[in-house]
C-alpha cells in the first residue's frame, strides 16, 4: 500500500530522463513489476493517473509487465517459475530455493517527444 | 517533434537498497547487531522489547528504533525500562525505509550490543525494504490465526527467525503453534522458531541465547 511513494520515485525518474535528453513531454513508461515487489498493479495504475495530472508525462500512457517469480535450486541448479504458493523446486522437490526474479519494480523504457 | 524510446532498466529499490547497505556495513564496524522487527499491529513487538530489555539489563546495552505512524509512545515505553529510544513517526507511510534509520544512526551510541528495529505494525509493506538488519524477525501471535504464513508469504520469505507471541494465549484461541510454524518452514526453510510469552516469561531464555550468539558471530567476522 505504499504505490503512491513509489508513483513519487518513477517521476523523479521521469523527469530525470526528459531533462538529460532534452525532451518536453514523457508519452509511455513501461514497469516491470515483479510479482512478489510488493505492489499491485491496479494500485500502482491508479496512483499514476492521479500523480501525472499537470506534469510532463500528463497524457503517458503506462505500461506494467507483471514479471513472475523465478526460483533457482542450489541442491540441483534448476530454475524455474513459480506457478502457485509452493516455494519448492519444481525439478528435485528441494525447498532451499532462492529467488533470482520477481522481486523488483523497475522503470523499464521511456517513451520521450523532443 | 520527435519521438524516442529509452531504456533507462533503473531499480526503483536501488536507493533504498544502498542505504541500507551503508547502514549495515556501520552496525557491522562498530559491532551492534542490527534486527528489524515485522508484524501485524498489537501482536507484542514492545513487549518483546520490554522483556527483552529485562533479560538483557547489566549484561548487554540495547537501544530501540520505534516506528509508528502515530505518537512517541511506544519509545516512552521502551525509555521507561531504561533503553535509549528514538521514535520515528511516519505520518502515514506503511513501512520505514533504511534513510530513516539512517538519519538516526549518528545520534545511537556507539557502545551498543543490539540495535532493534521495530518496524510500523504491518507484515506486507515492511518486507520489501532492507534497513540494513543482521537479523529479521517476523513475531505472530496466537489470537491473530496459525494461517497467516501462507498468506503474508513475503514477510515469511525474508526472515530469520519467527517468533510465535502471546504463547499464554495458547489454551484459550484457535492456535496450533506447530501449525505456524510449519507453514513458515515451508516458505522459509531454516527458519528459528521461538514459542514466547513475554508477560510470564516463556522462550525469552532461548531467545536471548539466539540474540546473542548471534552477535558473536558479527563479531568474529563470520556473520
Amino acid at each position: 500500500m505504499h504505490e503512491l511513494s513509489l508513483v513519487a520515485a518513477v517521476f523523479e525518474v521521469l523527469e530525470e530522463q526528459a531533462r538529460e535528453h532534452g525532451a518536453a513531454r514523457v508519452t509511455a513508461v513501461v514497469l516491470k513489476v515483479g510479482a512478489m515487489a510488493g505492489v499491485v498493479p491496479d494500485l500502482l495504475e491508479s496512483a499514476f493517473d492521479t500523480y501525472k495530472k499537470g506534469t510532463l508525462a500528463e497524457a503517458a500512457r503506462l505500461e506494467i509487465v507483471v514479471v513472475p517469480v523465478r526460483l533457482r535450486c542450489p541442491d540441483c541448479g534448476g530454475e524455474a517459475v513459480r506457478e502457485d504458493t509452493d516455494f519448492s523446486c519444481a525439478c528435485c522437490g528441494s525447498r532451499r530455493v532462492e529467488i533470482v526474479e520477481g522481486r523488483d519494480l523497475v522503470v523499464e523504457r521511456v517513451e520521450l517527444e523532443t | 517533434m520527435t519521438s524516442k524510446t529509452i531504456t533507462v532498466a533503473r531499480d526503483l529499490l536501488a536507493t533504498n537498497k544502498q542505504a541500507a547497505a551503508a547502514i549495515r556495513e556501520e552496525l557491522r564496524r562498530r559491532g551492534i547487531l542490527g534486527v528489524n522487527l515485522l508484524s501485524s499491529p498489537g501482536s507484542g513487538k514492545t513487549t518483546l522489547l520490554e522483556a527483552l530489555a529485562g533479560r538483557f539489563r547489566g549484561r548487554y546495552r540495547m537501544a530501540v528504533i520505534e516506528g509508528d505512524i502515530e505518537t512517541e509512545r511506544d519509545a516512552e515505553r521502551i525509555r521507561a525500562k531504561g533503553v535509549p529510544a528514538w521514535q520515528i513517526t511516519t505520518g502515514g507511510a506503511c513501512h520505514l525505509e533504511a534513510r530513516m534509520i539512517g538519519k538516526v544512526l549518528g545520534d545511537v551510541p556507539a557502545d551498543l550490543d543490539f540495535l532493534f528495529i521495530e518496524n510500523v505494525g504491518n507484515l506486507v509493506c515492511p518486507a520489501s525494504y532492507d534497513l540494513g538488519e543482521d537479523l529479521r524477525f517476523v513475531l505472530l501471535s496466537a489470537p491473530e490465526g496459525d494461517d497467516k504464513p501462507a498468506k503474508y508469504p513475503q514477510a515469511f520469505l525474508s526472515a530469520d527467525a519467527l517468533v510465535l507471541t502471546k504463547a499464554d494465549l495458547v489454551p484459550y484461541v484457535p492456535f496450533d503453534p506447530a501449525k505456524a510454524a510449519a507453514e513458515a518452514l515451508a516458505i522459509r526453510p531454516g527458519l528459528a522458531v521461538f514459542n514466547v510469552s513475554a508477560l510470564r516469561g516463556d522462550g525469552l531464555d532461548e531467545l536471548a541465547a539466539y540474540l546473542v550468539e548471534a552477535l558473536e558471530r558479527l563479531r568474529s567476522g563470520s556473520a
